[in-house]
């Protein structure tokens, strides 16, 4: 029987030939990933009352929410969690200076190939799928199982498949495209789905465009995201990964739920905002009007990498953030860090005016490195705008591309790119 | 977690619209708290702080679409479970949010007219086996979903810690 790649991997793992969507399988898992909430986990684990961890091989552990810890509560849970590893033989184990945020830090570090099952606690887990791995998020209590077991149920999930075609305009980006689609779905317009991306378009996408479209179909509900494992992937694995590369494909003839055909530059012919309070409350940039942000966000698992601080810096380079914003830019990673440093992103950047926090989760979910206050807005290239995510209830959250959110630092308000840097540029780098 | 019933009663402290987030449920700020217990404290803090003030144990909070869509945290399912909710009975649930309350022992209903068919203060019989909900109040039905075999199993065990601790223990 036919199958998508969603339906072949859980197959795969769950030692049958064929499964069809709405059964429910128990699937072995290839790699468990956790954040600060591993002490969640850990706590929920030592109450199962299993004495060791089913493969502490298998198992990453990364510090990024809360980095480096804000109060003391935190400083006791990192401690406690650090404890853990020692005792389990816990070896992927990526503490404060020595990673960043998870999603970056798991690719980066070759744990993540084709064809594998990963579970990891937080939603925006899917973001592997751009690795062509079944990844997912789950919850610490049954991430204790999965530590206790090292399987997981799961339903076959149906599968949507979304091809998009042709060329983008300048200073349309990964972005952009999945908050389109958000907008155009719903935030449940994916729920319990796989969704399969493909098409010119997506293949021409560098490997970090790639993981934006991944990362973000979690807000319209997908259990899982893939790109395709092409050559530009096997190509940017190669020298990080240690094990043979699949170069796993969905059946030509496999059975979509839905195929959903975008058109790059006709469906969108402007930059895409997500308002406040709804990661679907999608909007094109022209028909919010004047729109001043207090502050603009450059990072997160979702738009934080060398592209995206390549295109701000662009975008600053011999500017001045407006009086009235500040501007704040998180690395995702140590690496990429290190990279923008060499490369002179972060120099144009801090000239600029901007403020770099270190390699983490930042602002985006409301703790720290940037809390907004009542009345304020920002501009973010970070994944949700729900009431008070980045701090007041009474704050507002516009989400954007990293283009957008550098051209609006400059504006001090909402500003399309190509206002701010007057020769045409495309802003996705290409593959 | 002693183990949960699969016929309960209770009225309807809140009635929510759709894509109630985790954000709202249980604020990001929070997040370093992770005795479940002492979620309870922080329950729709930013959106809803009533609520939290006004709830009583076993009462059901209702809801539309996509309820718990957003982060992945455990403790919005907690937050409810141990501020005495019985049941959360919405329209159609984010599927992280529905597998951690059921790994939890907090029912989650999926019933696509309870929103609408009920109000803050009816009184509701629920049999989760079944898939039954009655409007004491009003004195009609509401349909609703069965839950399937293996959430059964989680609920009446009190919980996936609970029901594996019992199969480490045997």
């Amino acid at each position: 029987m036919a199958m998508t790649l969603a339906e072949k991997i859980l197959a795969r793992a769950s030692g049958r030939d064929t499964v069809a969507p709405d059964e429910i399988v128990v699937a072995r898992v290839d790699l468990a990933m956790s954040h600060e909430n591993a002490d969640l986990v850990r706590k929920s684990f030592l109450e199962i009352g299993a004495p060791k961890v089913w493969d502490p091989s298998k198992i990453v552990l990364i510090f990024d929410h809360r980095i480096p810890a804000e109060s003391e509560k935190t400083a006791t849970t990192h401690k406690a969690v650090r404890e853990f590893a020692a005792a389990q033989g816990i070896r992927h184990f990526y503490d404060v200076g020595r990673g960043g945020i998870c999603h970056q830090v798991l690719p980066e570090n070759g744990h993540v190939r084709p064809g594998m099952v990963l579970v990891g606690t937080d939603s925006h887990t899917t973001t592997h799928g751009a690795f062509g791995a079944f990844a997912t998020g789950i919850g610490a209590t049954e991430m204790a199982g999965v530590w206790t077991e090292g399987t997981l149920w799961f339903k076959v999930p149906a599968t949507l498949r979304i091809e998009v075609e042709g060329e983008f305009r300048p200073w349309i980006s990964a972005k952009d495209l999945i908050l389109y689609l958000i907008g155009k779905l719903g935030a449940a317009g994916a729920d319990y789905r796989a969704v399969e991306f493909d098409g010119s378009a997506i293949r021409r996408m560098t490997v970090a465009s790639r993981m934006v479209l991944a990362n973000l179909s979690m807000e319209m509900g997908a259990k899982v995201a893939f790109t395709p494992v092409d050559d530009t992937l096997l190509d940017w694995l190669r020298p990080l990964v240690p094990e043979p590369l699949e170069r796993i494909a969905p059946d030509a003839d496999a059975h979509y739920e839905r195929v959903l055909r975008i058109a790059a530059a006709a469906d969108l012919p402007e930059p895409q905002i997500a308002c406040p309070h709804a990661v679907d409350n999608v909007k094109p940039l022209s028909a919010l009007g004047d729109v001043p942000v207090q502050q603009a966000v450059l990072g997160s698992c979702t738009n934080g990498r060398l592209e995206d601080l390549e295109i701000a810096a662009r975008i600053l380079a011999g500017r001045q953030v407006h009086p009235r914003t500040r501007l704040i830019v998180i690395p995702a990673s140590q690496r990429i860090y290190r990279e923008a440093m060499r490369l002179g992103y972060l120099e144009t950047l801090v000239a600029a005016g901007g403020l770099i926090a270190p390699p983490g989760c930042g602002p985006c979910v409301g703790v720290h490195q940037g809390i907004i206050a009542a009345g304020e807005a920002c501009v973010s290239s970070t994944n949700r705008n729900f009431i008070g995510r980045m701090g007041s209830k009474d704050s507002k959250v516009y989400l954007a591309s990293p283009a957008v959110v550098a051209a609006s630092a400059v504006a001090g308000r909402l500003e399309h790119p190509g206002s701010i840097v007057k020769e045409s540029q495309p802003c996705l780098a290409e593959a | 977690m002693s183990g949960g019933s699969l016929k309960l009663r209770g009225v309807v402290r809140a009635v929510l619209g759709d894509n109630i987030d985790t954000d709202i449920i249980f604020p990001g700020r929070y997040l370093n708290i992770t005795d479940r217990e002492l979620t309870a404290e922080h329950l729709f803090e930013l959106a809803y702080p009533e609520i939290r003030a006004a709830i009583r144990p076993g009462e059901f909070i209702l809801a539309g679409r996509n309820f718990g869509c957003g982060s992945s945290r455990e403790q919005a399912a907690a937050a409810l479970k141990f501020s005495g909710v019985g049941a959360v009975i919405a329209g159609s649930f984010a599927r992280i949010f529905y597998r951690n309350s059921i790994n939890l022992g907090l029912p989650a209903v999926i019933a696509p007219e309870a929103a609408s068919a009920c109000a803050p203060g009816d009184e509701l019989e629920v049999d989760l086996a079944a898939g039954a909900i009655r409007n004491l109040t009003r004195d009609r039905a509401v349909a609703a979903a069965k839950l399937d075999p293996r959430a059964v199993e989680l609920i009446t065990a009190g919980g996936l810690i609970a029901y594996l601790k019992h199969k480490y223990a045997a």
